[in-house]
């Protein structure tokens, strides 16, 4: 079962309309016991990053997560859901974070409108068959203000540049974390997505 | 590095797709559902549906319309019109769309920016102004902070643009950012429908006023004016309606020329 966690994150229909368009079941939860039994953990992300560790504290989520992401299950986070497992992050005042990937999350450089919205480059930074059939510098869509910057360079995957070139691509062990919104990044975005599934459907 | 966008839009009524000519004049041609689909294939980098009759009885079939939509196009689309609180926000979110569009009621309820963007974040709220440069001397009635005075050149309008404010453009950008605007969607209602191209002056002091993105909308009749809306607009994103959606151009052509002048552009069909 691919559960997606419900945590109010605006964007989590479209994750889920996205998956299912690629032919696979999903299920919207947001029941601890269900994120522990599912075979694949999405989670999804849109909003302010301290909002998100609260309501997953609220959910009694942190330690489900934490835990399927250590008991090696395939894990995809999108955009606050790669922000959220690092150490801390900037926003919100300063909010402590999972701290799976050790580093900082940090606001955009001020020179630049904020958020970043649109269209722009991934630079694919490690060779890796979540990449098959996605060439190299194509572009994702971005909607965010914060950027992560982890400690361990080896976890990153693909690079965007947005007047400082930022991680925007996290892969590391079972984790594959986003910045960008592959559910809304038309064809390239479903693919990335369906090769994810497909990579962790076929290994079972 | 951040492309420029190039957004069609989409007015709905009834569940049906139409375009007028300044606000009036509606014709009917199309599907929603169906022509997000080929702008999605000609490259659309995002859409906006306006449902412009907007009375609470329409609501229902916008829901349905944006609903069908977020099931068969994966880019990401803003829904506007006769939106009036957190409620009927969240409604259009909850059914697939990825920002709301706010206009009438911004301007009479603007704590309902705030309640929003604290609701879904400042990237879901999209403030729409309608802009009309102000002629002749002008008449300062009132006091209020972002009321027009001597130096204003452009005052904003409501309802379709039916609505004098007596609200200054610029000031009305700033102080809708600061309540937690993500984007503005910047119309001006003295080049729209007429095809002589964007106000650049206005897109540009908007532009350099606020912080976050601007979409130039209301003028397009020619590749130039795509060009000349990102450069001397500063425009962030590009909208435009008939000239998409009567086939005057491609949205492939668009970009074309936009990237044979150096502009980025996000390249058709493969990524």
């Amino acid at each position: 079962m691919i559960a997606i966690i419900d945590y109010g994150a605006g964007n989590l229909r479209s994750v889920a309309k996205a998956i299912t368009k690629l032919g696979y079941q999903v299920e919207i939860t947001s029941d601890p016991n269900k994120v522990l039994e599912a075979d694949i953990v999405i989670l999804p992300g849109v909003g302010a990053a301290g909002d998100t560790m609260d309501s997953l504290q609220k959910l009694e989520l942190v330690e489900p997560i934490k835990r399927v992401i250590k008991e090696a299950k395939p894990f995809f986070g999108i955009c606050l859901g790669l922000q959220v497992l690092l150490t801390s992050t900037e926003e919100s005042g300063g909010y402590e974070c999972f701290n799976l990937i050790p580093g900082i999350v940090r606001l955009l450089p001020p020179n630049l409108k904020v958020p970043e919205m649109g269209w722009n480059q991934l630079k694919q930074k490690i060779s890796h068959p979540i990449f098959e059939g996605i060439p190299d510098m194509s572009n994702f869509y971005f909607v965010h203000s914060y950027y992560v910057d982890p400690a361990d360079k080896s976890v990153v995957a693909g690079e965007t540049d947005y007047g400082v070139n930022f991680c925007s691509m996290i892969i590391k062990d079972n984790m594959v974390a986003t910045q960008f919104h592959p559910e809304k990044s038309g064809e390239t975005g479903l693919k990335l997505l369906s090769n994810f599934l497909k990579l962790n459907t076929n290994s079972k | 590095m951040l492309t420029k966008r190039i957004i069609p839009c989409l007015d709905v009524t009834g569940g049906r797709v139409v375009k007028g000519v300044s606000f009036v004049q509606l014709r009917d041609a199309g599907d929603p559902v169906d022509l997000a689909a080929l702008y999605d294939q000609e490259g659309a980098d995002e859409l906006v549906f306006l449902d412009i009759t907007a009375s609470s009885d329409a609501r229902q079939i916008m829901i349905d319309v944006v609903e069908r939509v977020s099931n068969e196009v994966f880019i990401p689309f803003t829904v506007g019109g006769g939106l009036r609180n957190v409620e009927d926000m969240r409604q259009i979110l909850e059914a697939g769309a990825d920002k709301v569009s706010l206009n009438t009621a911004a301007v009479f309820t603007p704590e309902i920016i705030a309640e929003g963007a604290a609701k879904f974040g400042n990237q879901c709220i999209v403030v729409a102004i309608d802009a009309k440069r102000i002629e002749g001397e002008i008449q300062v009635v009132k006091e209020g902070p972002y009321d027009i005075d001597k130096d204003s050149r452009w005052e904003i309008y409501t309802h379709g643009g039916r609505k004098p404010t007596g609200i200054d453009a610029v000031k009305w950008a700033k102080e809708i950012v600061r309540l937690g605007s993500g984007e503005i969607l910047l119309t001006s209602m003295d080049c729209d429908g007429h095809q002589d191209g964007y106000d650049l002056e206005l897109t540009r002091a908007i532009s350099e006023a606020v912080n976050v993105p601007v979409i130039a909308s209301g003028g397009a009749g020619k590749f130039e004016h795509f060009y000349d809306a990102v450069v001397e607009g500063k425009a962030d994103a590009v909208l435009a309606a008939s000239l998409f959606h009567y086939g005057t151009y491609s949205i492939g052509q668009v970009k074309d020329y936009l990237s044979s002048k150096g502009i980025p552009i996000r390249n058709i069909g493969k990524g």
